[in-house]
């Protein structure tokens, strides 16, 4: 429960493997508060994202105080949340789910280096929330649409997003537009599965998530 | 005919609900002071007009100003402009105040905008459904949100014909990912013609008051490329949660807290897709109706997927 200002920050679409992939950060400005972006290696700057997917696990990883962490299993990889005492309500979602469930995260991309220089990639979550599998299925729907539109304009003249990847990361969009597809044939799968009268809209995962959308 | 002829017809036709003026007198007026006196036309006109507005004690603001501009209601983005306008009364609401003697919704093609008639002004009442020519009507604004004050001055003429009602409304489609402060159940001041919400019991306008309690959700649509913020209403809140106002208020009351309303409400509401539609208000869209979009047709996902 954020207060509002007319600048609010977009939530941006990614699966969790493009997230994970992702690592560097910026600002647009010097001014100390301006906002933190995370650089997706498709082109695009992400300072929120929203995602949908399986709560696999949580656990209280914090050592004086409850600090929770969730993984969150998209179609092509796991999100890694992180919950504590100044996201009391995300902590206490975390703390009263029972996984597997399907969630719904609205959060701040944070990065983190290892002990061994490797970046690593997480979300402060904003808020948690259970949804049903519709959600699900039009989150992997929709972020799919967007991941794929991103990387049609990958070299599209003046795409400053996609250029500063391509020299921060040097990975190939491709793979990103292949993972999307695939989520979204496996949700066709899913869906024909579902209409020959099986109780099969989960993720393979996922499979004892209850899903409420199945007649 | 000569520019005074035709600035004196001008100030007849302004005159002309109050005072049986002569266009020639006016020009005569006008010519002395202009050819006689070498006094600039403005000055003239601003003298003669004094005389009139003596003769009829009236102001001058309740004279009709020249040239009130014909507009259409989607066009108004301005504070106090005399504008004409040929509307159908789309609705009429309860006046909260005695001084107001109609209150509603004015549409033409373009669109809805809200007008106040005042009782002081003394005007016959409009009815639903019958359009109108209105002609010196004043816009006014309040948080960015345009109306128009129809006025002593303000003649309405009745249209035989049906001017057309247009929709104004947006549709906007997105995942609720906030609910800002203000949402759930709330107070507002109970004064007349004042909904202002309440902070810590003070209504800004007029201090310390007991407030009435309503329900609304502030909240956030964001599809990925845009965010747009929303507003339902006690009504719309009430369809969103399944929770009346009624069943608000015991738990806030069983809770000693009113803020347990909000957050059991996103928990039901927040990381949902939704498509509401109405009129835009300034930053907000105000929830007119909305519903969840279905399930999501994969199969041509995939095929618009593929073809990119």
């Amino acid at each position: 429960m954020s207060g509002s200002a007319p600048t609010r920050e977009v939530a941006r679409r990614v699966f969790a493997n493009e997230f994970n992939d992702a690592g560097y950060t910026f600002k647009e400005s010097d001014d100390e508060r301006a906002p933190v972006y995370l650089l997706l290696p498709t082109g695009a700057s992400a300072n929120r994202v929203f995602f949908v997917g399986t709560l696999t696990e949580r656990d209280d990883v914090g050592e004086d105080s409850e600090y929770w962490r969730g993984r969150i299993v998209d179609p092509t990889g796991t999100f890694f949340v992180y919950a504590g005492q100044y996201q009391p309500e995300a902590a206490s979602t975390l703390r009263a789910l029972e996984p597997p469930a399907y969630v719904a995260v609205v959060g701040k991309p944070r990065t983190y280096e290892t002990d061994d220089g490797e970046v690593r990639v997480s979300v402060r979550p904003e808020s948690i929330t259970t949804v049903d599998a519709a959600v699900r299925d039009r989150w992997v729907a929709e972020t799919a649409r967007q991941t794929i539109d991103r990387v049609a304009a990958f070299d599209d003249d003046g795409n400053e997003y996609a250029r500063m990847a391509d020299e921060q990361y040097a990975l190939d969009p491709a793979t990103y537009k292949r993972a999307s597809l695939s989520a979204l044939e496996d949700l066709d799968e899913t869906d024909e599965l579902a209409a020959g009268g099986s109780h099969a809209t989960d993720p393979p995962d996922a499979t004892d998530a209850p899903d409420p959308t199945a007649d | 005919m000569s520019e005074l002829r035709q600035e004196a017809e001008a100030m007849a036709e302004q005159f002309s609900d109050h005072l049986e003026v002569d266009p020639a007198e006016i020009e005569s007026r006008l010519e002395n002071l202009v050819d006689e006196y070498r006094v600039p036309l403005e000055e003239a006109r601003r003298s003669v007009t004094n005389s009139y507005l003596d003769d009829a004690g009236l102001d001058r603001d309740e004279l009709a100003p020249g040239g009130a501009t014909r507009v259409q209601v989607a066009d108004i983005d301005e504070d106090e402009q005399w504008v004409d306008l040929r509307v159908t009364l789309v609705d009429l609401w309860e006046p909260r105040s005695d001084s107001i003697a109609q209150v509603g919704l004015l549409g033409d093609e373009s669109g809805t905008i809200k007008f106040v008639a005042f009782e002081t002004s003394d005007l016959p009442a409009l009815s639903e459904g019958q359009s109108y020519a209105l002609s010196n009507v004043v816009t006014d604004e309040y948080e960015g949100r345009y109306s128009v004050k129809l006025n002593r001055t303000t003649q309405i003429t009745e249209l035989d014909e049906s001017i057309e009602v247009g929709d104004d409304a947006d549709t906007v489609e997105g995942a609720l990912v906030d609910i800002q402060s203000g949402s759930g159940l709330i107070k507002r001041c109970p004064e007349d013609d004042c909904t202002r919400v309440l902070q810590n019991g003070r209504c800004s306008e007029h201090g310390q008051v007991d407030g009435t309690f309503d329900l609304r959700i502030k909240g956030v649509l964001d599809d990925g490329e845009t965010v747009t913020e929303v507003i339902f209403d006690r009504e719309a809140t009430e369809q969103l949660t399944g929770t009346t106002l009624e069943e608000a208020k015991d738990l806030a009351m069983d809770a000693l807290d009113t803020t347990v309303v909000a957050e059991e409400m996103a928990d039901d509401v927040l990381g949902r897709y939704y498509r509401v539609t109405g009129p835009t208000f300034g930053r907000y869209v105000l929830v007119d109706e909305f519903e969840e979009p279905g399930p999501v047709d994969v199969e041509s996902a995939l095929i618009e997927a593929r073809s990119i």
